[in-house]
């Protein structure tokens, strides 16, 4: 069964920081809470966590509700963005902390322990003092930490931001090993760490959840326009598909999944790029990024959109045709 | 909900300290103002030309003394926050054993080096207790505040003074401000030294009280006199509240590591002008000391009698015990209550009670530090029999009182550091199973563990050395060394002069063993 979230909102003061949410996260399963800054994603997950009081709404566990349960009885862990680690303690003794609150045996702690820093790569870490790791290094106690009493669910609050993006990048990895098969809820403004360790998304704008699903629906079917840019689109041209073909001024793309009838694509810069044939431009801005160059063109059809070309173009005239790619169909999957 | 009902808990404890001040502190203060009140006369008191010369005169030397306490505190925040040199350490001891030294001493030490006395001698005895508190007050601030602010201000065309005046002292300026009005406030209700130093020729609100109500009986005078240094306090601890709400929002810190280099150029100026600051709070205490050394330790041996022509009722060694087991009893009872107010205090401002609450108690809680001791140990005798136990004979009613004086101290050494526990390392361990009071356990009580620890020391030494509230409820036969010091002082013979330099100097070999142990705990000393 899992968490279930039913019509859950939280006020701080007259503000609704969560309006009737519901959200569900089934057993063995993880779910990302995506969304910008200040959407209130972490203070539903605070609200899971017991920290916040709800005005409204419940917080389940396997069908029982959790309003009588405190924070330290709920079993859930909690990471938070900065570790939180404990100063005065080394890294076994942060480790071992839920092991101790439930009255483990020390010397079962001691091998809980060092399978729990292997697993997190800090294998030989006991006796290291904690303010003395790294901001990576105290992620992967802090999670190992969280994961040491074996809690019934995860909570992750943003757990890779305050990483450098060398870090993160890593560490997403790591913790998509590390998550698969425990229940998990993280929360992340992030879409690539959502899509990387989630098995469903859960979008949240301004308190409410605009839309859920697999993380590949919710990529290439953001159920409106604003989701749509949140995930990367920057151009929208409406469109009509016919037979997983979709034809728009800009040219025709393939999109076996999509519906047949009217629609709205949503361009992220890697849906145009330079190809021999297909829509003329001029190009009028050029930003190297790590890979590639992001163009900004103006079109022969008078649109200005944003594209994606190899870091040896340098023309000032393109040719751009779109990629399947880079295409979303705004409007969701109902 | 674990926070369905905020602030319950807390409450109920809150009653344990807030009980005691209402029944040890606000009931006597009451009590004595009502009785002075009650008797007519307090208009004509508040009329009298004298006694608003006496105001002039109290906040004047207040005034002046806060002034040479910044100018002198300044270099030495400078020297302990932004340079690295050896032996800063020492320098932090120095600064601070005269904080903490019984006003007594300080008023013989001064006495001593500046015989014919008057305004000069008490200004410059009330801003060296107070140069410790403007220094390390603002040295904590300084010593995280952000270099490359000025960085900035100089590539942008500033000289050094002028990035001083326009960065520095404006992100400064909170914890200057905070550190002088508390400064005013020890020096407007300083007692001890300026009974010493002023005679009945410099009189000050304070020691006005003290002789009206022993010597004059003029209870209405007291009264009137009280209410006024009250409504003084209040503001005095408003203004200090206000600048510490402006200190802990407003400036981007960083760790302290970062800030501190060796001086260079013009720096060495104000290093040195430090060291010749620290050198000038040592020369009292040093000719103390050396003077206690002269007639072949004759002092020290008198100790063991009662003085020159039985000037005391008890021996020197006697009042000492006096003064150890008071202290003890005394720091036993204020740990014991600022900790539960402390833990309240921060309670209250983690849960989501109104800000305006916790302030009021925070400023309640501070109010006997300014209250005339002499308006509370009277208020005392007025008021305690009618407890059960007659209190007013009990030899606990000194300890009560230094309790009185000490947990404010407490207060201000434990609140900032358990405010400063991020609440997310709290909710880490909830989280990880541990019950609310399982977290004040793993969490903030070992997180806090050296600030009580430096608690302990200092209100050891505090209660040691208290004289107003002391020397008014202490019986002969009960004197504590302080109070012991006063009589010699007051009494004719070389001998006795001599006995009071040995036991001043057994006060400050106290004070100076407090000092190094809460130095080596190394933690940050107040927030005022």
């Amino acid at each position: 069964m899992g968490l279930t979230v039913d019509g859950l909102t939280v006020r701080y003061g007259s503000l609704a920081a969560v309006s009737d949410v519901d959200l569900s996260v089934a057993d063995g399963s993880v779910v990302a809470l995506l969304g910008p800054s200040g959407c209130g994603k972490s203070t539903l997950l605070r609200a899971v966590a017991g920290l916040e009081p709800p005005a409204a709404g419940r917080v389940c566990w396997d069908g029982m509700d959790l309003a009588g349960v405190p924070v330290h009885r709920r079993e859930f862990g909690l990471v938070f963005q900065d570790g939180q680690l404990f100063p005065h303690r080394d890294v076994a003794g942060n480790v071992a902390f839920g092991l101790r609150m439930r009255g483990t045996s020390s010397s079962a702690a001691r091998s809980r322990v060092s399978a729990l820093l292997s697993l997190v790569g800090l294998a030989g870490y006991e006796s290291r003092r904690s303010t003395e790791l790294s901001g990576g290094e105290q992620q992967r106690v802090a999670l190992a930490r969280a994961l040491a009493p074996s809690p019934r669910l995860l909570l992750l609050d943003e757990p890779l931001s305050a990483l450098d993006r060398a870090l993160r990048e890593q560490l997403a990895v790591d913790l998509a090993r590390v998550l698969a098969g425990t229940t998990a809820l993280v929360v992340t403004h992030d879409h690539d760490e959502a899509f990387t360790l989630a098995d469903r998304v859960a979008v949240m704008r301004a308190g409410r959840i605009v839309q859920t699903g697999a993380p590949s629906s919710v990529w290439q079917r953001p159920v409106d326009e604003e989701t749509a840019r949140f995930l990367g689109c920057s151009t929208f041209v409406p469109a009509t598909v016919h037979s997983g073909v979709a034809r728009c001024e800009l040219g025709v793309v393939g999109l076996p999944w999509a519906p047949d009838g009217e629609a709205v694509l949503g361009l992220r810069p890697s849906a145009l790029r330079p190809f021999e044939s297909g829509v003329k431009g001029e190009v009028l801005e050029r930003v190297h990024r790590r890979d590639h160059v992001r163009l900004r063109v103006r079109l022969a059809t008078g649109h200005e959109v944003d594209a994606v070309a190899g870091v040896l173009d340098t023309d000032d005239t393109v040719t751009l045709a779109l990629d399947p790619d880079g295409v979303a169909l705004v409007g969701g999957s109902q | 909900m674990a926070r369905a009902r905020p602030g319950l808990t807390p409450a109920l404890v809150a009653l344990i300290p807030l009980g005691f001040l209402a029944v040890f502190f606000v009931w006597p203060v009451v009590a004595i103002l009502r009785l002075g009140i009650g008797e007519g006369g307090v208009l004509t008191v508040l009329a009298s030309p004298q006694t608003w010369r006496l105001v002039g005169f109290t906040v004047g030397q207040a005034a002046a003394s806060t002034a040479v306490a910044l100018v002198a505190g300044l270099p030495v925040a400078y020297l302990l926050a932004r340079t690295a040199l050896p032996g800063l350490a020492l320098v932090r001891v120095a600064i601070l054993v005269p904080f903490v030294l019984p006003t007594v001493v300080v008023g013989l030490a001064f006495r001593t080096l500046l015989p014919d006395g008057g305004v000069f001698a008490i200004v410059l005895a009330n801003s060296f207790f107070n140069v410790a508190v403007v220094a390390r007050t603002v040295a904590g601030l300084w010593s995280h505040l952000d270099r490359r602010a000025t960085d900035a201000a100089r590539s942008l065309g500033a000289s050094p003074l002028r990035a001083f005046r326009l960065v520095t002292l404006p992100a400064l300026a909170p914890a200057i401000g905070s550190a002088a009005a508390v400064v005013f406030l020890f020096c407007a209700t300083s007692f001890g030294v300026v009974l010493i130093l002023g005679g009945s020729r410099y009189r000050t609100l304070e020691t006005e009280i003290y002789l009206r109500t022993v010597e004059l009986l003029d209870l209405p005078g007291a009264a009137a006199l009280s209410l006024l240094q009250l409504l003084a306090v209040v503001a005095a601890l408003t203004a200090g509240a206000i600048a510490r709400r402006r200190r802990e929002t407003a400036l981007r810190l960083c760790p302290p590591s970062l800030v501190a280099r060796r001086p260079a150029g013009g720096e060495w100026v104000v290093v040195g002008v430090a060291l010749a600051v620290v050198a000038l709070l040592l020369l009292p205490i040093v000719v103390l000391v050396s003077r206690s050394l002269g007639g072949r330790f004759a002092g020290y041996r008198a100790l063991a009698g009662t003085g020159y022509d039985g000037s005391l009722q008890v021996s020197g060694v006697d009042a000492a015990l006096n003064s150890v087991r008071a202290a003890t009893d005394a720091t036993v009872l204020a740990v014991t209550l600022g900790t539960l107010a402390s833990v309240v205090l921060v309670s209250l401002s983690r849960s989501r009670v109104r800000r305006g609450v916790v302030e009021t108690m925070d400023t309640a809680l501070m109010l006997p530090l300014g209250v005339s001791a002499v308006t509370v140990g009277f208020g005392y005798l007025v008021t305690l029999n009618m407890l059960p136990g007659d209190l007013r004979t009990s030899p606990q009613l000194v300890p009560l009182a230094q309790a009185l004086v000490v947990t404010p101290l407490v207060i201000r050494l434990l609140l900032p550091v358990l405010r400063s526990i991020d609440v997310r390392l709290r909710q880490a361990a909830s989280s990880l199973g541990a019950s609310p009071l399982r977290v004040w356990r793993e969490v903030d009580v070992p997180l806090a563990g050296r600030s009580l620890l430096t608690a302990v020391a200092f209100g050891y030494v505090v209660a040691l050395g208290e004289f107003g509230a002391t020397s008014f409820l202490a019986r002969p036969d009960t004197a504590t060394l302080p109070v012991a010091i006063a009589r010699l002082l007051s009494r004719p013979g070389e001998l006795n002069n001599q006995m009071a330099y040995a036991a001043c100097t057994l006060l400050i070999v106290v004070t100076v063993a407090a000092v190094v142990v809460v130095e080596s705990v190394r933690v940050p000393v107040g927030e005022f």
